[in-house]
C-alpha cells in the first residue's frame, strides 16, 4: 500500500443516475435525521459502481448531500482501499499477496495474471477491460489463493487455472465464482478426513424427574425455614 | 462523585472527569501529545498510559473516565515501559532533527523523549517520508516530523469551524493535509502551529527567526483588533519576532487571531522615527524642537476653537487623556476617538461596550447579530459564540449580509429597519428573544456608522427593553467594536466636549476652513482629503494615510514600544507592558505630548507614567480596575429616528488589513493575497 491521493485528471462533475438517487435515498434514511453522515461508505459505494472509480465531483456530490465537508468524505475514500481512486477497467482483477495466499502460490496466480493482461499493478489494458490489483488480506484465507474480480472471489487458483479464467473474462463470458477445484465452499478438498462419523448425540435428559426433585428441595428448604417459628 | 487513588493521593472528582484531568488537579502530571483541554479528546498517541490495579492492560488516562476505588499509578514500572514503548515508536517514524526544527526548545516530543525515550533506537529501517503540504501564507509544513495527534484537524473542525484538515490514508500511509492542499482558510490558523506539539507545523513568517532562549518575553495586549486579546511578545534585540497568546479564560482562553499574532513584520516597515515638517509642500526630516517651533508658531495665540483633535484606534488611552487635557487647556472642545463617526452615547458607559461580557456569550441562548460580522471583525469572539453553537439549544440570527460565521444561524435579512420590526414586536424573532433565559443583541459597527446609526442604536436599545435583554443579573445589549482603543477613548472621555465638534463636524469645519489646526493622534482611517487647508500635526508610528497629509509629523510609538492601557470592547481596563524601544527619535506617545505642552506654555501636570495613569483614573475612577471587566448601569441613551431599509456597509473589507500596522506587513500582504484576492492568482501548491 502506498499513499492514496486523488487521480491528477478529474472529470468535469458528477451526479447519481436516476436508480442510484433513489438507492442513495433508501440508504440515507436508514439512518436517524442529523445522523445522515453515517451513509457515506454505501455512497461512495454507489459513485463508485456508477462510475467505475471514485471521482473529486463524486467526493463533493456525496458531501454536498450529505452536509460533510468534502475533506471527511476524502478521509474515508482515502481509508478504504476498496475505494479506487483511479480509473480501473472494466474487469478489475485484484490478487490477494496477503500471507496465507503468499504461502499457497499467489505469486503464480500474479504472474499468471501479469503474462495474460501484460499489465503490472496498477496498470490498465489499452483498451481499458482490464486491470490489475493487489488486495491485502480478503479474508478467504482456507481458499487461498483467491482473487477479486468484480464483486466475486474466484478461489484455489493456481497458474493454469488463473489463465484460463481470464481467457473467459477476454471473451466476455463471466465464469461462476467460487473454488477452481470444485471444493463446496469451504469444505475439504476431496474426502473428508475428520469428523467422518455422526456425532455422539447429547444424553437424554429426564426433565420431569429433575421437576420433581427441585421442587422436593424447595419444599423441604420451605419447612426448615419455618421450623425455627414453631 | 468518585473517589480514586492517584500515586497514593486520595482524590474525589466530579463523576465523568479522566484518570488524566483527576491526575493534573492534584498534580501530578502525565505527559500527552494528543490531548488537549480545549479540544475532543482522541486518544490516539497512546502516551498517557497509566497503570490501574485491576486493569489486564496500561489505560490511555485521557480517555479513561474515572471509577469509584481506582488505584492509579502514574510512576509504577508497567506505566514507565509502556510510555517508553510508545515513545521508542513514535521516534521510529520521526526525523530526529532537532537542530534544524524551529519547534527545537519548546517541542513536547523532544522534552518528553528526554524523560521517556532511550538513548538510542532499535530501529534500522528506512524512515518514512512524507511530502509536505501547503497550508496557506502562515503555517510552514514539514509533514515527516507529523506524529498524527490529529490536535490541528480538531482544532480546525472544533474551535475554527473550517473542517478543511484531515487524515487520509491509514496506518503508516496517514498524512495530515487540508483538502486539495488548499490553504486554511481560517482567521485563526495560527493556532495550529500553538497546538502542534512537534515540529510538523511551524509559523511560516518566523520560520528559522530565532530560538525560543535568545527571546526576552513581555507580557502585552493586541491592539489589532477591539478583543484585546492576551499577548506575549517575543523580542529579541529591538525587533518583536513573535506573538503568542497568553491564556485568559475571560478575554480569549488561548487563541489568537492571525492577524494579531502575524502583522508584526509591519512595525519594520514605514516607521516614522524621526519628526518631519512640511517645507515648500514637501516633508523634510527635521529635529524634535524644529517641529515643536513648527506647532508653536502655528498654534500659539490662535483661538481654541479652532483647535480639533482625532484619536485613531490603537491609541493608548495614557495618550489621549493627555491630548484631551492639553487641548483642553488650548480652550477647544473638539475631541472625538470615533474616527469612523459612529453614533456611541459617551454618556452612558452600558451603551457602547459589550456587556454580557465575552465569556458570558457561553450563557447566552438567542443572539441577535445585527451590522455585525463577527468572524473578521474579532475572530477570538467569534470562536466563542460557535463554542456556545456547539453546545446546543442555541440560536443565532444574523440582520445584515449572510456570510459564513463558522455556525449556523437564521438570516433575517440584510435590511436595518428589520429591526425596528422587532422592537416593536411585529417580526416573529422578537417572541424567540422574549422566551429565551439569556438573550443578547450584538451590534455591530457597521449598523453605528450609518447616517441612521443614532436610530439604530435607540432601536436596539428599544429590543433590549423590550425583549427582555435586560434581567437580574444579565445585561444582553452588546456592542461590537472594531478599533482597540475605542473604548478606551470613550471611557477617558476623548469626545466631544460642551459645544465641540465630532469627527464629521471636525471634517467639515477644516473644509470651510473653520478649524486650523487638526491633530491627527494615529488616526489613519478618516479621509483626510476633506481636512482642506487645516494645519495638521500627526503623530504617530506609521507613514500612513495620516502621515501623508501631515504639516507636521510626531513620530509615536506602537503598542510593542509602550507601556499603555487599552480598554477593549466588554470594558476590561488592560496594560500592555514594552517589549522594544520605539526606533530611532520615536517616543512614547504621552511624553510627545507632555514635552509639546511644555512649549505651547500649558504644561500638563504629570511627569511620570504613575502620574498620567493617576489622572487617568480621576478622570474615570474605572481605569483604576485594571484586568476586570467592569458592569455598567443600565441607563436611558439613543434618540428614536427613522430607519433606512438599506443593507450595511462593513468596517473590516480586507481583515488581514485593517490598520497601518498590518497594512505595512508582509505578511498581511500575501494572506490578503491568498485568501482576498484568491481567484486573481491561483495557490502554487506545495512548496520544495
Amino acid at each position: 500500500m502506498s499513499t492514496r491521493s486523488l487521480a491528477k485528471e478529474q472529470p468535469a462533475s458528477f451526479a447519481f443516475n436516476a436508480d442510484m438517487t433513489a438507492l442513495s435515498k433508501r440508504i440515507i434514511a436508514k439512518y436517524p435525521a442529523g445522523r445522515q453522515a453515517s451513509a457515506v461508505i454505501p455512497l461512495l459505494d454507489l459513485a463508485q459502481r456508477q462510475e467505475g472509480w471514485v471521482t473529486k465531483p463524486a467526493i463533493e456530490e456525496i458531501a454536498r448531500i450529505l452536509d460533510m465537508a468534502p475533506m471527511r468524505v476524502l478521509e474515508v475514500a482515502t481509508f478504504y482501499t476498496m475505494f479506487n481512486l483511479a480509473p480501473v477497467g472494466k474487469t478489475h482483477v485484484q490478487v490477494c499477496t496477503s500471507l496465507s495466499c503468499w504461502l499457497r502460490g499467489s505469486n503464480d496466480v500474479v504472474k499468471s495474471c501479469k503474462e495474460k493482461l501484460g499489465i503490472g499493478f496498477g496498470g490498465i489494458t489499452p483498451d481499458g477491460k482490464f486491470s490489475l490489483g493487489e488486495l491485502e488480506c480478503s479474508g478467504a484465507c482456507v481458499n487461498a489463493p483467491v482473487a477479486q474480480i468484480g464483486d466475486d472471489y474466484y478461489e484455489d487458483l493456481d497458474y493454469a487455472s488463473t489463465g484460463k479464467l481470464l481467457d473467459a473474462f477476454k471473451r466476455g463470458e463471466t465464469p461462476k465464482p467460487g473454488s477452481a477445484i470444485g471444493r463446496d465452499g469451504a469444505a475439504p478438498a476431496g474426502e473428508a478426513i475428520t469428523l467422518t462419523e455422526n456425532p455422539t448425540p447429547p444424553a437424554k435428559q429426564d426433565f420431569a424427574a429433575a421437576k420433581a426433585a427441585f421442587e422436593k428441595a424447595k419444599a423441604e428448604a420451605a419447612a426448615k425455614a419455618a421450623a425455627p417459628k414453631a | 462523585m468518585p473517589k480514586l487513588t492517584i500515586d497514593g493521593i486520595a482524590v474525589e472528582v466530579p463523576p465523568n472527569t479522566t484518570i488524566l484531568q483527576a491526575a493534573e488537579s492534584v498534580g501530578v502530571e502525565i505527559p500527552r501529545f494528543c490531548y488537549h483541554d480545549r479540544l475532543s479528546i482522541a486518544g490516539n498517541c497512546r502516551m498517557c498510559l497509566v497503570d490501574v490495579e485491576k486493569s489486564p492492560k496500561p489505560v490511555a488516562s485521557c480517555a479513561m473516565p474515572v471509577g469509584e476505588g481506582m488505584v492509579v499509578h502514574t510512576k509504577s514500572d508497567r506505566a514507565n515501559k509502556a510510555r517508553n514503548g510508545v515513545m521508542e515508536f513514535l521516534l521510529i517514524n520521526h526525523p530526529l532533527d532537532c537542530p534544524i526544527c524551529d519547534q527545537g526548545g519548546e517541542c513536547d516530543l523532544q522534552d518528553q523523549a528526554m524523560a521517556y525515550g532511550a538513548d538510542r533506537g532499535r530501529y534500522h529501517e528506512n524512515k518514512r517520508a512524507v511530502k509536505d503540504k501547503y497550508m496557506g501564507p502562515v503555517v510552514e509544513t514539514v509533514m515527516t516530523r507529523c506524529i498524527h495527534c490529529t490536535r490541528c484537524v480538531r482544532f480546525a473542525t472544533e474551535v475554527a469551524g473550517v473542517p478543511q484538515l484531515g487524515a487520509t490514508g491509514r496506518g503508516e500511509d496517514m498524512e495530515i493535509t487540508s483538502y486539495l492542499e488548499g490553504a486554511l482558510s481560517s482567521e485563526l490558523s495560527g493556532n495550529v502551529v500553538d497546538l502542534c506539539p512537534v515540529g510538523a507545523l511551524t509559523s511560516k513568517p518566523y520560520a528559522f527567526n530565532a530560538r525560543p532562549w535568545e527571546l526576552r518575553k513581555t507580557e502585552s495586549i493586541d491592539v489589532m483588533d477591539a478583543v484585546g486579546t492576551n499577548v506575549r511578545l517575543d523580542a529579541r534585540g529591538r525587533q518583536v519576532l513573535r506573538v503568542l497568546p497568553r491564556v485568559n479564560e475571560d478575554v480569549n482562553e488561548e487563541w489568537l487571531a492571525d492577524k494579531s499574532r502575524h502583522a508584526v513584520d509591519g512595525l519594520r516597515y514605514q516607521r516614522l522615527d524621526q519628526p518631519f515638517v512640511r517645507k515648500n509642500g514637501k516633508l523634510q526630516p527635521a529635529s524634535w524642537d524644529e517641529a515643536f517651533a513648527a506647532i508653536v508658531g502655528k498654534v500659539r495665540g490662535m483661538s481654541g476653537a479652532k483647535f480639533a483633535a482625532i484619536a485613531g484606534d490603537t491609541v493608548d488611552a495614557e495618550a489621549m487623556i493627555a491630548l484631551k487635557d492639553l487641548g483642553t487647556a488650548l480652550g477647544s472642545a473638539n475631541f472625538d476617538c470615533r474616527q469612523d463617526g459612529a453614533a456611541l452615547d459617551p454618556a452612558v458607559r452600558a451603551s457602547y461596550i459589550f456587556n454580557s461580557t465575552i465569556a458570558g456569550i457561553e450563557q447566552a441562548d438567542v443572539v441577535l447579530i445585527v451590522g455585525a460580522n463577527p468572524r473578521k471583525e474579532a475572530p477570538v469572539l467569534n470562536a466563542r459564540i460557535r463554542k456556545r453553537y456547539l453546545r446546543g439549544a442555541f440560536q443565532a440570527a444574523v440582520i445584515g449580509d449572510a456570510a459564513d460565521l463558522t455556525y449556523k444561524y437564521d438570516h433575517l435579512g440584510t435590511n436595518a429597519d428589520l429591526l425596528s420590526k422587532i422592537a416593536d414586536g411585529s417580526h416573529p424573532f422578537a417572541a424567540a428573544l422574549k422566551n429565551a433565559k439569556k438573550p443578547m443583541i450584538i451590534l455591530g459597527m457597521a449598523a453605528l456608522t450609518r447616517a441612521d446609526g443614532a436610530a439604530i442604536l435607540a432601536a436596539a436599545k428599544t429590543v433590549a427593553d423590550t425583549c427582555g435583554l435586560i434581567k437580574d443579573g444579565w445585561n444582553g445589549f452588546n456592542v461590537l467594536h472594531t478599533a482597540a482603543a475605542r473604548v478606551g477613548g470613550l471611557d477617558a472621555g476623548f469626545v466631544p466636549g460642551q459645544g465641540g465638534k465630532d469627527t464629521r463636524g471636525i471634517l467639515d469645519a477644516a473644509g470651510k476652513g473653520e478649524i486650523d489646526v487638526v491633530y491627527l493622534l494615529g488616526a489613519d482611517e478618516i479621509d483626510t482629503a476633506k481636512l482642506g487647508k487645516a494645519f495638521v500635526i500627526y503623530q504617530g508610528h506609521h507613514g500612513d494615510r495620516g502621515a501623508h497629509r501631515a504639516d507636521v509629523i510626531l513620530p509615536g510609538a506602537a503598542y510593542t514600544e509602550k507601556d499603555g492601557t487599552y480598554v477593549n470592547t466588554e470594558g476590561r481596563v488592560q496594560r500592555a507592558l514594552r517589549a522594544v524601544f520605539p526606533p530611532g527619535d520615536a517616543r512614547e506617545d504621552w511624553t510627545i505630548l507632555r514635552a509639546l505642552s511644555e512649549k505651547l506654555g500649558k504644561t500638563l501636570p504629570y511627569d511620570t507614567l504613575a502620574q498620567v495613569r493617576a489622572r487617568l483614573a480621576f478622570v474615570n475612577p474605572l481605569f483604576a480596575g485594571v484586568d476586570k471587566a467592569q458592569p455598567a448601569e443600565w441607563k436611558a441613551f439613543g434618540a428614536a429616528g427613522a430607519i433606512s431599509t438599506t443593507g450595511f456597509d462593513y468596517p473590516v473589507k480586507n481583515y488581514y488589513m485593517t490598520d497601518p500596522i498590518s497594512r505595512a506587513s508582509r505578511t498581511m500582504a500575501q494572506c490578503t493575497e491568498e485568501f482576498v484576492l484568491a481567484g486573481s492568482k491561483k495557490a502554487t501548491g506545495t512548496h520544495g
